[in-house]
């Protein structure tokens, strides 16, 4: 096996095992920071050994046995330096551990336990990054431009936090656990928009690395909960969206809208991924939640070969559904675009209008009306709430793009 | 595992003043349960008193440490096993007093 296979070899474990290793050792220790800390090194000392010793033949199970015997000379050293907390951290199970495979609900605990709601949302996403996701923390700080050492204190806070208000390691009862789901589903929404329209101008507009890790985290949590529907959903709506990637944006920089889209682009596999999951929750015929809806909605617009070819009345009908469902302003903004090519952009703008009060420092409102009122002729107006969208989108190639289509109008 | 909890009010918008006999009925509840180590409600902030003797002697002043809108109108002391449980009961107190609650664990 040559040096390219082992690294190769070890990424993969990195992404199989990573989660695996930190939830059965947060388990066994009790302890999220002696679990992650043990799993750093037990990766580090895996790049050290593996391209000397060859590949062990169970890598997880490598991987969990290095960092228990690193968690535990930790915790040896600790107690030596402090014997006062030796009676509370020596509480551990010196059980061997069990084979890998039988611990996946720890994996679930873990994804709970930084999700939890009493912490911070920020702080949810920081820790489901690097608890789960196996992160570093230079690279969650890169991906939320902050500094490193504020990305640490917000982990090492939250930490403290979780051991010292005591946040249970264990499943939410089953009377809470439809909303810790999706507490945890918003989580992954977060890090997916991020990466699907990344703000800052120092970034690049698509963020491949957070859409990718976004996807993975939630296949993660559809294998381990395979009968939630709006896990599903959510995975299909991410698929249906990542799906689009490569046309969203053009050769010089602009954000390209689904109506020009070069469909021929997006990318075939993820789609009929997408679209076998909104079939199976179609077939469960169990009521929709919000993103197995907007998983619908994609799937209409991923089934159309030309933009010509929507079905923009099966849109709006699946738009009037999650208006009953969540009646926010955003999800009625972007119900007016469907209500645009069916009833005309001035029945639209009418819509959008009510939204003013409600929206009016969100970018895509102002993007929305100026593209209604260019329909409409009504290119002074238009102009107006280019400029407005231009000022608030944070994106690049949005602004690019925005900014052509204003210029347009000259 | 014990969690000091502090019923939160607020001046500008007070919580309703008819909920003693349903704070009374919830504390019957938590001992029954084994949650209840200590309840207390709280006079008025201006009933405080500030004590500094750090300096020569001591200086006593009128009021509370910190004026402000929102102030701590009553406590208890909860013994939990951990903080879902802590929440869960806490979500139920904020509806029988009609006021914030925080959740704060002792060392």
């Amino acid at each position: 096996m040559n040096d390219v296979d082992v690294r190769e070899a070890i990424t993969r474990a990195h992404h199989e095992e990573w989660a695996r290793v930190v939830a059965a050792l947060t388990r066994r220790f009790g302890d999220l920071g002696i679990a992650e800390e043990a799993a750093a090194e037990a990766f580090a000392t895996a790049v050290e050994r593996w391209p000397v010793d060859g590949l062990p033949p169970n890598p997880g199970g490598w991987l969990t046995t290095t960092a228990s015997r690193k968690a535990i000379d930790r915790i040896r050293r600790e107690n030596k330096r402090d014997d006062k907390h030796k009676e509370a951290q020596m509480v551990y199970d010196d059980a061997p551990p069990e084979p890998v495979g039988a611990i996946d609900d720890d994996r679930l605990r873990l994804i709970f336990i930084c999700c939890h709601p009493a912490l911070a949302m920020q702080t949810r996403v920081a820790l489901t990054l690097r608890m789960v996701g196996g992160l570093t923390v230079p690279e969650i700080a890169r991906a939320y431009l902050v500094a490193e050492t504020a990305m640490e204190r917000r982990i090492t806070r939250a930490k403290a936090k979780i051991k010292a208000a005591r946040i249970p390691y264990r499943m939410p009862s089953a009377e809470d656990l439809p909303a810790r789901v999706s507490g945890v589903l918003a989580v992954l929404f977060l890090v997916f928009n991020e990466g699907y329209l990344a703000t800052g101008p120092g970034t690049d507009p698509l963020r491949h690395d957070l859409t990718t890790e976004a996807i993975r985290l939630t296949r993660l949590i559809r294998t381990l909960m395979p009968g939630d529907g709006e896990v599903a959903g959510l995975l299909a709506l991410m698929l249906l969206i990542e799906a689009r990637r490569p046309a969203r944006v053009s050769a010089g920089g602009e954000l390209v809208p689904l109506t020009e889209q070069d469909r021929g682009a997006w990318d075939a596999t993820l789609i009929a991924e997408g679209h076998r999951l909104v079939r199976e929750r179609l077939a469960a015929g169990v009521a929709p939640g919000r993103y197995q809806i907007l998983a619908a909605i994609n799937a209409v617009h991923t089934s159309a070969r030309d933009i010509r070819d929507t079905d923009w009345s099966q849109v709006l009908a699946l738009y009037d559904q999650l208006v009953r469902l969540d009646p926010s302003p955003i999800i009625a903004l972007n119900r007016a675009i469907a209500v645009a090519e069916i009833d005309g952009p001035d029945v639209a703008l009418a819509t959008v209008d009510r939204l003013a009060e409600a929206l009016t420092g969100y970018h895509a409102y102002h993007a929305t009306r100026a593209e209604l009122l260019r329909r409409l002729h009504r290119g002074p107006e238009a102009r107006t709430a280019y400029d407005k969208a231009i000022e608030l989108a944070g994106n690049t190639a949005e602004t690019a793009y925005l900014t052509r289509r204003r210029d347009q109008l000259r | 595992m014990q969690y000091l909890v502090s019923v939160i009010d607020d001046k500008s918008n007070p919580g309703s003043t008819d909920r003693q006999p349903a704070i009374s009925a919830f504390n019957e509840r938590l001992i029954a349960e084994g949650y209840w180590v200590f309840a207390g409600g709280l006079a008025d902030t201006d009933a405080a008193t500030v004590i500094d003797n750090r300096g020569e002697q001591a200086v006593f002043s009128d009021g509370p440490f910190v004026e402000s809108k929102e102030y701590l109108a009553g406590v208890w002391v909860w013994e939990a096993p951990d903080l879902d449980v802590a929440l869960t009961l806490a979500a139920e107190a904020s509806k029988v007093c009609d006021r914030k609650i925080e959740v704060r664990p002792f060392l």
